[in-house]
């Protein structure tokens, strides 16, 4: 088994996250195609502990969904702060910063 | 090119087996993320996702990470999610009609340009490098391997972590904080209230569901006196969504019946 | 030697000048007589330095005087320095003596003008810079003079500047001196750049170091230089309209002294005249052009100052050509320069005595007769037309005649040409002249009845009374045992001994009076026994339409500079707002029209921000992927 597959996933799976957050208008998709991406990033960083045959990506694994939980708890707080004030969850409908 | 197709295709293993049937499904949920048009199925989609990692970290020898994989990110953040959808709005579908123009077929080239580049990318560095494994760095188990790293080498930012988790707790609880701009009524006000509307049909409280009904369930709405539903007994809501049952089967029939019915 | 005196001859007339245009208004009582005692004053110091002059020996008659130190930059020195020799004491004395006779006739004919004040300072400051000019020592300083005579004459010819034609003839005389004050700058520069100096003792002993061909460019600028100031051919459209200032303005500035300036100029300059024969025979060329303009248009006119001017301009062009004749013709060129102030300002003072009886009438064919009303004015025009057409023993006679024997005496064809051109002159000179005089003074009167002629006051008629005496005497005084020609000698280099004579003086002499003879009876025949038309007749042949129109020399001019001149500030206006501004508009049209491209990128849709930002991770990314090749 080629380790370098799950590298191949991971890089999709990351390709797939971002072109997400570009395609997608509801603000709570956004914020899960964020998340896609940063899974990916895990996946990789497994996978390149594996294949260096040492702990130091897992650890950096780790670290990364401790900081995805923090930025899924602010972030979706934000969005609901967000939603109370303006009753909407598109990401289109702010848009005051237009020309 | 024939190199790279040949590494590739090494599917022996039991790992390579699991490794092709779950590789593909999790790249269609993503892509079904990307696509569906309610945003529950896209979390359910998210889920799945989830858990097919978990199940690759754990067959790459990270037996800690894929736990905590499921508990944390597919146990709480997903459950976040759905808890925040059902808040924002369950129903509000996207149409799939895109408004910014050209964004879409910018988005399909950068999609191919993006992917192409770092699969090539990857292939590149990894070609002609063998994977070590995890033997030897998981000798004594992956737990106690990872804290020793965990512990000694990293704590520092260890230690920056958990500051950061307390920051963002601090952060959810001020961003949720609903600060009161008007004083709360008490119950006096909201009896002085009630005496000051115009008609006073509602002045002794509205009526409870299922009164003079057989059933008194929260959908089952009270029955007035000439046999009809009374509609302020039941939450609007419920009536927007037509949970409302109709209440006439369970009218109260003559005296006569009931004692008979108890015999 | 030095002279401490110097100085006050030109710093006598300068105060004069500052006094009456600082203090204005309140010395308009007394102004006029200030100025005419500073210029007798002036006069005085010339007289006393002259004497001083005709007491020492030859070569040791030239006094300067160093003011102070003027320009001191690497190897350009200058001193602001004046110096008095034989050339310069004939002109101070000409310039102070006529000056000072102008200033008295002014007195009493601007008497009725309230600006007189400002008049006499004008004057006066006219006499300061034209005594600056001839008594610089250096191109230089000669150059501060030169400048100073060009902004009085425009003052003054624009005196009556209520009248817009005549603030534009004043206009006219200072642009077509600035171009010859172009050619002086030229002239100074070139002769540092080759020279390494610039003042007169410094360039002679110079110049028998530098190339002929620097010398004749500096000998052609001065040329142009003189011709600007001195009304010659190219530069000669100016004259006729300066007539526009009050008449003793025409008589001291545009017949004395300013115009005889570029003569003074060629003068000074002989080493280096003499070294360029080029430029000599240039200056010759059209000292003969000239004089022979001068007197086909002097035909022509009928105003009486114009056709005057048109004489002053023929009798220069005599005086330059004998300044282009060489060594030889130098000095007759300066007893020409004398003799013409004498009688030109004599006759110029005379007309302005006319047009004062005559209520400013300057028509001629409105005059006739007005001999037996105005007595004075008569006999002293009279005298002074008899030097000018050069009846012996008049002074005209002597110093016409001279320079066209020598213009003879040159030789080959070259002789042969510039003599018979003079002696034309002489018969054009003798003809239009006896025309004036026939038209004003004799015949039948033609003024109509409102005009009552009387003669002018004791104050105006007294320095015409004089200038005559000048006109009669001087002649035969700058002759007598070659006086004239050794008193210059030591500045211009002395005549040879012998000299081819073509011509012997005397054939010279019959010749010259058989042409006037024909010219005055041609006149005569023409003005007096017939009868003179009130109104120009219209019935003329084509060369007196061109004649009258100045021989078309405003048409040249305005055809070949003012047009074109006209066409090129239009383009370069036309350049600066379209060019030049349209660049800068340009470049804010530009920056303005990005801008706005450039605005459409902020949609305000987080969507395309994020795109921006994928697109370039892509491009990042991409980078890596080439450098890692």
């Amino acid at each position: 088994m080629n380790s370098a597959n799950y590298l191949y996933v991971a890089a999709l799976l990351f390709t797939i996250g971002a072109i997400g957050v570009v395609v997608r208008r509801n603000a709570i998709v956004v914020f899960m195609c964020i998340e896609l991406m940063l899974n990916a990033a895990n996946l990789a960083f497994v996978t390149f502990a594996r294949i260096n045959g040492n702990l130091d990506g897992q650890v950096m694994a780790f670290f990364t969904m401790v900081v995805a939980a923090c930025e899924v708890v602010v972030g979706l707080a934000i969005i609901v702060t967000i939603y109370r004030s303006r009753r909407s969850a598109s990401v289109d409908d702010a848009s005051l910063l237009k020309r | 090119m024939i190199n790279l197709a040949l590494e590739v295709g090494k599917t022996a293993t039991p790992e390579a087996t699991m490794f092709w049937i779950l590789a593909p499904l999790a790249i269609i949920a993503a892509l079904g993320m990307l696509l569906v048009k309610k945003a529950v199925h896209s979390a359910i989609l998210m889920a799945w996702v989830m858990i097919t990692l978990a199940i690759f970290y754990i067959a790459q020898g990270a037996l800690f990470l894929g736990i905590v994989q499921v508990v944390v990110y597919t146990g709480a953040v997903m459950m976040l999610f759905l808890f925040i959808l059902m808040l924002v709005g369950v129903d509000s579908a996207d149409s799939l009609k895109e408004t910014i123009k050209g964004l879409r077929p910018i988005a399909i080239l950068a999609f191919i340009g993006f992917g192409g580049l770092i699969v090539s990318l990857i292939g590149r560095a990894t070609i002609g490098h063998p994977s070590i494994g995890l033997d030897t760095a998981n000798a004594n188990g992956n737990v106690p391997a990872l804290a020793e790293l965990l512990f000694s080498k990293y704590v520092w930012a260890f230690e920056v972590v958990s500051a950061l988790l307390i920051t963002a707790a601090l952060g959810a609880m001020v961003l949720a904080h609903n600060h009161r701009v008007t004083a709360k009524p008490t119950q006096r006000d909201l009896s002085i209230l009630r005496f000051r509307t115009g008609s006073l049909a509602n002045a002794a409280g509205l009526p409870n569901p299922g009164v003079y009904a057989l059933h008194n369930a929260v959908d089952v709405p009270a029955l007035l006196p000439d046999g009809s539903a009374a509609p302020t007994s039941i939450s609007a809501m419920l009536e927007a969504r037509g949970d409302v049952i109709d209440s006439s089967p369970f009218q109260l029939g003559q005296a006569e019946d009931v004692e008979g019915e108890d015999k | 030697m030095t002279s401490n005196l110097l100085v006050y001859l030109i710093a006598l007339p300068l105060f004069g000048s500052a006094i009456l245009l600082l203090a204005g208004r309140k010395t308009d009582k007394w102004g006029h007589l200030l100025a005419t005692a500073l210029s007798a004053a002036s006069f005085g110091v010339g007289l006393y330095e002259f004497s001083q002059m005709l007491s020492r020996a030859n070569d040791h008659r030239a006094v300067t005087q160093k003011l102070f130190s003027w320009i001191s930059v690497g190897s350009f020195q200058v001193n602001a320095g004046l110096m008095l020799d034989q050339l310069s004491i004939c002109f101070v004395l000409l310039i102070t003596g006529v000056g000072t006779l102008i200033h008295i006739y002014s007195i009493a004919y601007m008497s009725h003008d309230l600006d007189r004040r400002r008049f006499f300072a004008y004057l006066n400051l006219f006499i300061a810079a034209m005594l600056l000019l001839v008594l610089g020592d250096s191109y230089l300083n000669l150059y501060v003079g030169w400048e100073g005579v060009g902004l009085a004459s425009y003052l003054l010819i624009g005196f009556w500047n209520q009248k817009p034609t005549y603030a534009t003839a004043a206009k006219k005389a200072f642009v077509a001196n600035r171009v010859g004050d172009l050619g002086l700058s030229l002239a100074i520069m070139i002769s540092f750049a080759t020279l390494g100096t610039v003042s007169f003792a410094g360039v002679k002993a110079h110049a028998g170091q530098a190339s002929t061909g620097a010398l004749t460019a500096i000998g052609i600028m001065l040329l142009v230089a003189a011709t600007g100031k001195s009304a010659q051919f190219p530069l000669q459209a100016w004259l006729g309209d300066a007539m526009a200032g009050p008449t003793p303005v025409s008589a001291l500035i545009h017949a004395a002294t300013m115009v005889t300036a570029g003569v003074y100029l060629i003068i000074r300059s002989n080493f280096i005249f003499d070294a360029a024969p080029t430029a000599q025979l240039l200056v010759a060329i059209i000292g003969a052009i000239t004089l022979l303009f001068g007197a086909v248009i002097g035909m022509a006119k009928d105003d009486i100052k114009k056709a005057l001017a048109a004489s002053t301009m023929s009798q220069i062009g005599y005086m330059v050509l004998g300044a282009g004749l060489g060594p030889v013709g130098y000095a007759f060129a300066i007893m020409h320069l004398l003799t013409h102030g004498f009688f030109k300002a004599g006759m110029f003072l005379g007309a302005g005595s006319v047009m004062h009886g005559m209520d400013d009438e300057v028509n001629m064919r409105r005059y006739g007769g007005l001999r037996k009303y105005m007595p004075i004015t008569f006999a002293t025009f009279g005298l002074g037309y008899l030097a000018i057409i050069g009846v012996p023993p008049f002074a005209g006679f002597y110093s016409k005649d001279k320079i066209i024997e020598v213009a003879f005496n040159m030789g080959g064809i070259k002789g042969v040409t510039l003599g018979t051109a003079a002696l034309l002159g002489a018969a054009i000179t003798a003809f239009y002249m006896t025309r004036v005089v026939v038209m004003t003074f004799a015949g039948n009167k033609r003024w109509d009845e409102k005009a009552h002629p009387h003669e002018s006051p004791a104050l105006m008629w007294i320095p015409m009374v004089l200038l005559a005496l000048g006109s009669v005497a001087s002649g035969f005084l700058f002759t007598h045992g070659n006086s004239l020609v050794n008193w210059l000698a030591p500045v211009v280099a002395p005549k040879p001994e012998h000299q081819s004579e073509m011509l012997k003086p005397a054939v010279v002499s019959i010749l010259a009076l058989v042409v006037v003879l024909i010219g005055v009876g041609i006149a005569i025949m023409k003005y007096l026994r017939a009868e003179v038309p009130l109104v120009a007749p219209e019935d003329v042949s084509i060369f007196t339409k061109i004649a009258r129109r100045d021989l078309l020399q405003d048409d040249f001019n305005e055809a070949v500079f003012m047009r074109p001149g006209q066409k090129l500030t239009q383009a370069l206006v036309i350049t600066d707002t379209a060019v030049i501004d349209g660049a800068v508009r340009g470049v804010a049209r530009l920056t303005k029209g990005s801008g706005s491209v450039l605005r459409n990128t902020q949609t305000g849709f987080v969507r395309s921000y994020a795109m921006w930002i994928l697109l370039g991770a892509i491009g990042l990314i991409a980078a890596i992927w080439v450098v890692t090749l």
